[in-house]
């Protein structure tokens, strides 16, 4: 019984190391064609490392991040006077600004927030890169291009942020800071200029993918840790060929809540409850300050936001009475 | 258990442990202020609270002195504030300051021993303008200080110079010319809750007057323009506003809605007025004294020490847990003589002289406020007298309003004016228990909106 509630791998097949599948002739090679086999990885995952493939996007979106984690950094190590332990000490506080209101979409002195364009635009290059990679590594290998969608997915979200949005709010300065505390500081202060997030559908919505990504990875995980003692680890198998592991889980859960998913639509399930997540929450954070100001008083307009009575009797914005001095 | 595996474990125990050690440990108490569900709710760690009670305690009042005799203005020469105490009663004034501010160092903090009437030392000329301050505070700012009202000891605590005060916020010592701006933000500032927001919220909204509101004021769109970087401002204020004075948001606003008034609490009100008095306090009385101090009193940019929601406050939701200090010494609570702004007095001047009758008061407030007028709160002496003489009676508060305007203002003015009478009353010393508020009442319709009987609180004595 303990063994399946163990963190680390029970199992480990020690074997040749696989080399991979040919490649096509206009591809460059892998490297490392010697793999190591380090014993610490296979408590997790597989103990072979390599061969590598790399190829030219792979280089270019490489070269493009590094370009721009340098720049962050960079800025960061010159916040704190170029001193090292300063900038150790301060990470989590350093950050990397947009432009202020002022520029509106146009070019700001480097120092006031140029860096951050040269940065997103860099960041923008190397993610776009990195997408075509994993699609043409997928193509390679002769496989779906589930993951590189899903990634579609968290870029969606993530050019919402740092593009879409601030182009129709027509200002860079409404995009999120490079920077530990200073983006989630934007994630609290974004909720409070546009009244409170909570009332917004599209990030419930996300919220409950979110959330419900979890529950279903721990449904998922769960159910066939426990029925692997009858093979159910062979998953992809019993898509087809139902053994007495997928009867067994099966049965299991028509018993605990009357409905049970398959070998194959539980995956389906956690990839569209995954994708959706940020699907959803892009939606939501591109409606705020574009079509929806005050997300309280739009949820108030269309009754999700119930009247409670009043416990405090009736308070007066002091500003509106008679006299008062803004 | 391989060694690797209890390697992991030590790890996995030694980061969850530094994980835990930024937080406070349980119990911590909570306190249901809003309707059920809403999360309105204060929470108090009680060993943080239990250290700030012995350091927000208040001063035993100095012993009365007798009224008669000589002004002490016809006996002290370059007496320019308090001149209408009797000597007596200056003296005792002078000894309560010195209790209050430079208890150890004595008379000769601030005079020189030789020649009172000396003001070669910066720090009378300072306490001067410091007592006029004190008396612009309790009798302009009553939406904030209620009847309660401010001494020295609010801020000062037995200390020269308070330990709250903010300066003018120093420029980024690298001064990079290219890189590294740190944009005013992105440092662990204690000013700021150690959040990476803006530094310094201080001087755009205790000195400046920069828009707080930063939410949009409609569902959609309407042409309302803040950045995230203002709100960012604001957010900054609110947690010093937060850790000054030792709650919640919630203490103020409701969970759903900051910007949202309906739903808030009375004491965003007060906040409200605070904020404008402190940005009076800065500008009016510290910022002018700014060459009176030297240069080792100024801060790093030369810039004169200002006062924020923690000079008064330290940590409590009162200062000093609302103890009224202020009320043994009532030449604090008046306006400073000749210096009453001359609109103000002429708009008193309108207001029916106040009841005073033993068992019934009757107290005019001027349209749209909630003040209790100088002029009007000595209307209540004898009823005060009263209280005092027979110890089972209870003095009930009604406030009145007319029927013109809408009715929930009227309302809220109505209770807002009984609170102040209550506050009053409250800081004469009659217990809270003793006092019991009634609903607000509409005057008769016949009784025209201008005629001051219909704004008005009557207090009754059984």
């Amino acid at each position: 019984m303990t063994q399946y509630l163990n963190l680390f791998t029970s199992v480990r097949a020690v074997g040749p190391a696989h080399m991979g599948v040919p490649l096509p002739a206009r591809d460059a090679p892998r490297f490392g064609n010697r793999p190591a086999h380090v014993g610490l990885f296979a408590k997790l995952g597989m103990a072979q490392v390599g061969p590598i493939y790399l190829g030219t996007l792979g280089v270019a979106s490489i070269f493009f991040g590094t370009v721009a984690f340098m720049i962050i950094g960079f800025n960061m190590l010159a916040s704190v006077g170029w001193d090292p332990v300063q900038f150790v000490r301060q990470l989590f506080w350093l950050s990397l600004d947009p432009p202020a209101p002022k520029y509106g979409l146009g070019l700001a002195p480097l120092n006031e927030g140029g860096w951050w364009n040269i940065t997103g635009l860099f960041l923008t290059i190397s993610v776009l890169l990195w997408w075509l990679r994993m699609y043409t590594r997928a193509r390679a290998l002769g496989l779906g291009t589930h993951v590189a969608w899903a990634f579609a997915a968290a870029l969606w979200l993530f050019f919402v942020l740092g593009l879409i949005r601030p182009v129709l709010m027509g200002s860079w300065s409404e995009a999120v800071p490079f920077g530990i505390f200073s983006h989630l500081d934007w994630t609290a202060a974004f909720s409070i200029r546009y009244g409170n997030l909570f009332y917004n559908p599209f990030h419930a919505l996300s919220i409950a993918f979110l959330y419900g990504s979890t529950l279903l990875f721990a449904m998922h995980g769960a159910t066939i840790l426990a029925v692997s003692r009858f093979g159910g680890d062979r998953e992809l198998e019993q898509i087809v060929d139902r053994g007495t592991a997928s009867e067994r889980a099966a049965l299991f859960w028509r018993w605990t809540m009357g409905f049970n998913a398959t070998m194959e639509s539980v995956h389906r399930w956690a990839w569209w409850f995954a994708i959706l997540c940020p699907l959803t929450g892009g939606i939501g954070i591109l409606l705020t300050g574009t079509v929806v100001d005050n997300w309280y008083l739009w949820a108030v307009q269309h009754g999700v936001a119930p009247p409670y009575p009043p416990v405090f009797g009736t308070v007066i914005d002091p500003a509106t009475l008679p006299g008062a001095k803004p | 258990m391989s060694a690797l595996s209890r390697f992991l474990s030590f790890a996995a125990a030694l980061a969850a442990s530094l994980l835990l050690s930024a937080c406070e440990r349980p119990p911590i108490d909570s306190v249901q202020t809003g309707y059920r569900g809403t999360g309105m709710v204060q929470v108090y760690n009680p060993r943080t609270v239990a250290d700030q009670i012995p350091a927000n305690q208040p001063l035993a009042a100095q012993p009365a002195a007798s009224p008669e005799g000589p002004r002490a203005k016809d006996v002290y020469k370059n007496l320019q504030v308090l001149g209408d105490l009797s000597v007596g009663e200056l003296t005792r004034h002078m000894a309560a300051i010195t209790a209050w501010v430079s208890p150890k160092e004595g008379c000769a903090y601030c005079h020189n021993l030789t020649n009172l009437a000396d003001d070669s030392k910066y720090t009378k000329v300072v306490a001067r303008r410091m007592v006029q301050m004190t008396q612009n505070i309790n009798s302009k700012w009553k939406t904030h200080v209620a009847g309660t009202g401010v001494t020295c000891y609010t801020c000062h605590r037995g200390e020269p110079v308070p330990q709250q005060l903010w300066f003018g916020p120093v420029a980024q010592p690298e001064a990079p010319y290219f890189i590294g701006n740190r944009n005013g933000q992105n440092a662990p500032a204690r000013t700021v809750g150690l959040a990476s927001l803006p530094n310094d919220p201080f001087t755009p909204y205790l000195k400046k007057t920069s828009d707080i509101r930063i939410a949009g004021p409609t569902a959609l769109p309407t042409g309302h323009e803040a950045s995230i970087q203002q709100t960012e401002g604001t957010y900054g204020l609110m947690i010093h506003m937060s850790n000054s004075l030792g709650v919640n948001c919630t203490y103020c606003h409701n969970t759903r809605s900051f910007g949202n008034w309906d739903e808030s609490s009375p004491q965003r009100t007060t906040a409200w007025h605070g904020l404008r008095m402190v940005g009076e306090i800065n500008n009016n009385y510290l910022e002018p004294l700014t060459s009176t101090f030297p240069a080792t009193r100024r801060g790093p940019t030369g810039d004169v020490a200002k006062a924020n929601c923690a000079t008064c406050h330290q940590g409590a939701y009162k200062p000093l847990y609302g103890a009224a200090m202020a009320k043994d010494h009532p030449e604090l609570l008046a306006p400073a003589a000749g210096a009453a702004p001359p609109a103000a007095s002429a708009a008193t001047a309108t207001l029916p002289a106040p009841v005073a009758e033993a068992l019934r008061s009757v107290l005019y407030f001027d349209v749209g406020s909630a003040a209790l007028a100088q002029s009007q709160s000595t209307g209540m002496s004898k009823v005060i007298a009263s209280l005092a003489a027979t110890p089972g009676a209870k003095a009930t508060i009604s406030g009145y309003h007319s029927a013109a305007g809408t009715l929930a203002q009227n309302q809220e003015l109505a209770k807002q004016r009984a609170f102040s009478v209550r506050d009053a009353l409250l800081a004469a010393g009659v217990a809270e228990s003793r006092v019991v508020l009634s609903k607000p009442q509409q005057t008769e319709a016949n009784v025209s909106g201008e005629d001051p009987s219909a704004r008005r609180v009557e207090v009754t004595v059984k």
